[in-house]
């Protein structure tokens, strides 16, 4: 894919600063301590721009290169070949709600904030059951006054204990609303739910008269679904990049440790039935990044295919991403189940990567609606 | 003379595309076999684009073409979608026999094989496999024997496509025996029905006939037959394998409308109208078979230009495009075995006229994607081996004399 000058300096930055500071190490240090990541080091991250790149410039955002998303993916598949920490989806998640709603420009002092890392945000969408189904969310809102009040426990939402702000899907007599609360608002409860990963963490967040005002709304009804509809297909592409960047690292230093490994004399990359598991995973990865890369076009230019080929990648990256590294531990040996490797921290990322916001077959069934049947 | 633009180009095409071009057929639908009718019709139809000047635009004016740019090509091919095109041409005539030709053929084979292929007088065809082993195919064993001015030819070829309705064929040979396997190969540019050629169509267990194996009985052919070096065949057969991934991945110039008409292996129908047809369509079962296959269809559609790209950019080699083949395997797989699924007891148990009983039918041809073009596992070698350098399999057939190589029975 072509990229510009300014993009190319804009991954390299970013190269330079993740490898630094957000990688493999630091995931592990950080789960030593039992955190998830260091808001100083957030704010300095987004002085990158990360967090600039799908506010409009009108909000105070933008990107260099007029393409955010893409330049947004860029970043989500470097975090991914890093299993880097910090709070990138949910925030960027958010904000794609935000400034894709009519209502953007009543919450520019949150954008603000969001850029500049000073407040944490995430989506709570979803309520118990395990299905992906922010149609039908856990918590229910119920006109009060000129606001709401709501009702009800949002399940499996990601950094709920480290965020400021909580964007809330909330279901009405008649659809859904998305606002606006704070976390430390009276009523919110958030119990920490823990995680398969290090360093990405999930909670219950309940909600118990909880008052809503009015100035707090993101979009309802009709307008809600349609944003709701738009956050999901962002939380997916910066979770499949994210899996993208990680099988290709993993791939990669699972080749070096081919060629540096030798059984009976011989590596283990002149063995043809290890060679075709390769070539097969090999293939996988780069269909992996075709499909990345056509949902990342489809997305930045706001085609109507950005739907289909979303949920392709997810269904497709979803399923190989694990399988994936899960060969990738196969060809390590018994070392590639060891707390030690650094596979596992992988095949975490890629875990939540495939289970969350809709698993594989869910985005099948979504395929299966817009083919016609 | 001014350089007529693109889209003036694509304007002439479209306004003589609706005066001269027969509209698609409504019914889309093929049969498994290609038969004479169909050949008689494409060659036709090239004919009218002959004669408009509109075919084989890419080829140089010379030999019969336009000496138009790749851009004028494909807005032609933009242009002629609703129309009816010789597409039984494409492969292997136009996209793959053609331009060796006119990399590597003398003036006399330029002038005279890759114009009437542009005209529509003849087709051309490739004698490459042999019934010794598809996928070795510097192994060829058909043997060509200088005799004065001529060469004699014995030997047998396998897997050509189509060569039953083509005039010409692009055929390696072995003429020196002494020589490592790939020195010692000759490419000579034959007639396919003449004496000395007995060429059979094979029966596929889908019922196809598309692929044809010939006989050589002491066929002599004119010393200007040859393509090319004698002993430097592979050259040539180097430059064909490029041009075959080329137009099998999608990428060809020389190739002229929408659709692939080698496909007499595709099931006529789509998995959603099989569900339909069986009102499977609701069953969460099936629609999950029949999403995992447009999820492969989807992935497969993106892979083969961001490959192509990725050679064009020189981030890998030219032979990436065995990873669009393989994949290529895999979609097939995954398609084959849920329309199999679906069609349930009803597949088995009906026949042709019936969709189930189709898709059974076309479950017989699975493996077909994954042998044709060199097996999937010689994909996953030259993955391995050129993409990812790893070590390259012992071969005992290298850097010794043709003769000595041991041949299997």
């Amino acid at each position: 894919m072509e990229i510009s000058a300014e993009q190319r300096l804009f991954r390299e930055t970013n190269a330079e600063f993740v490898q630094e500071q957000a990688s493999v190490p630091a995931v592990r240090e950080l789960y030593r301590r039992g955190a998830a990541f260091d808001r100083g080091w957030w704010s300095t991250a987004t002085e990158l721009g990360w967090t600039s790149l799908l506010v409009p410039e009108e909000f105070g955002g933008g990107s260099a290169s007029g393409e955010g998303v893409t330049d947004l993916v860029s970043v989500a598949g470097l975090l991914g070949a890093h299993v880097s920490p910090g709070p990138l989806n949910t925030v960027s998640t958010v904000i794609a709600g935000v400034v894709h709603a009519a209502s953007g420009g009543d919450h520019v002092e949150l954008l603000e904030s969001l850029m500049a890392g000073d407040t944490i945000a995430t989506w709570a969408a979803v309520g118990v059951s395990p299905a992906w189904s922010p149609l039908a969310p856990g918590v229910t809102a119920t006109p009060a006054g000129d606001g709401w009040t709501l009702d009800g426990i949002a399940s499996r939402v990601e950094f709920a204990v480290e965020s400021d702000v909580f964007l809330v899907s909330a279901k009405t007599a008649t659809g859904v609303i998305e606002v606006l609360v704070d976390a430390h608002a009276p009523g919110v409860s958030v119990t920490s739910t823990g995680s398969v990963d290090f360093v990405r963490t999930f909670g219950d967040v309940s909600f118990s008269a909880v008052h809503v005002p009015a100035t707090s709304l993101v979009a309802a009804e009709a307008a809600a679904a349609e944003i709701i509809a738009h956050q999901t297909r962002i939380a997916n592409l910066l979770q499949v990049a994210e899996a993208v960047g990680a099988i290709g690292r993993v791939f990669e230093f699972t080749v070096q440790w081919g060629f540096d490994r030798f059984s009976f004399g011989r590596p283990l990359v002149s063995y043809q039935a290890l060679k075709h598991r390769y070539a097969d995973d090999f293939l996988w990865l780069e269909a992996s990044r075709a499909i990345l890369g056509a949902a990342t076009a489809a997305v930045q230019s706001g085609g109507e295919e950005a739907q289909k080929l979303v949920s392709a990648a997810k269904s497709y990256v979803g399923d190989r991403g694990v399988q994936i590294v899960q060969d990738c531990v196969q060809l390590h040996g018994g070392l590639g189940v060891t707390m030690d490797h650094d596979l596992n921290v992988y095949l975490r990322r890629v875990m939540l990567a495939r289970q969350l916001y809709g698993t594989p077959r869910e985005h099948r069934e979504v395929i299966a609606g817009l083919i016609g049947i | 003379m001014t350089i007529e633009s693109v889209e003036d180009f694509r304007l002439r095409a479209r306004d003589w595309l609706a005066d001269n071009m027969p509209k698609k057929p409504l019914s889309a639908e093929r049969g498994l076999t290609q038969d004479d009718a169909e050949w008689a019709r494409a060659r036709e139809l090239q004919q009218i684009l002959h004669a408009g000047g509109f075919a084989g635009l890419c080829f140089p004016k010379e030999y019969g073409g336009q000496g138009l740019d790749r851009e004028y090509q494909d807005a032609f091919t933009e242009e002629s979608v609703p129309y009816e095109m010789p597409l039984l041409l494409n492969v292997p005539s136009l996209s793959i026999c053609s331009p060796t030709i006119l990399d590597m053929g003398s003036e006399e084979q330029k002038k005279e094989r890759i114009s009437r292929a542009i005209s529509g007088e003849e087709v051309l065809c490739q004698f490459l496999s042999e019934p010794s082993g598809g996928s070795n195919l510097a192994g060829v064993l058909t043997r060509a024997e200088r005799d004065g001015d001529s060469w004699v030819i014995n030997g047998s070829k396998i897997w050509s496509t189509s060569a039953y309705a083509a005039d010409y064929a692009l055929c390696l040979t072995r003429t020196d025996w002494d020589a490592p396997k790939h020195r010692g190969l000759t490419m000579f540019l034959i007639k396919v029905h003449q004496p000395g050629v007995e060429l059979n169509r094979m029966a596929m267990v889908n019922g196809s006939s598309e692929f044809c194996q010939e006989f050589f009985d002491d066929l002599v052919v004119p010393a200007s037959a040859v393509v090319g070096e004698v002993n430097d065949g592979w050259t040539v057969a180097t430059q064909q394998l490029y041009y075959e991934r080329e137009a099998v991945g999608g990428a060809s110039r020389y190739t002229s409308g929408v659709g692939n008409a080698n496909g007499g292996f595709r099931p006529a129908t789509t998995l959603p109208e099989l569900a339909r047809e069986l009102g499977l369509e609701k069953e969460p079962w099936v629609r999950e078979l029949v999403a995992a296959s447009e999820v492969h269809h989807t992935v497969q559609e993106h892979l083969i230009p961001y490959v192509s790209a990725a050679v064009q950019e020189g981030r890998l080699p030219g032979v990436a495009m065995s990873l669009a083949r393989l994949f290529h395997a895999e979609t097939d797989w995954l398609e084959y075995d849920a329309g199999f699924e679906i069609a349930g007891g009803a597949g088995v148990s009906h026949g042709d006229d019936d969709l189930a009983g189709q898709w059974a039918k076309h479950y017989l041809m699975r493996q077909g994607a994954s042998l044709g073009g060199g097996s999937s596992e010689m994909s996953r070698n030259i993955i391995s081996e050129r993409l990812l350098k790893m070590p390259r399999e012992q071969a005992d057939d290298k850097d010794i004399p043709f003769r000595e190589v041991r041949q299997g029975r």
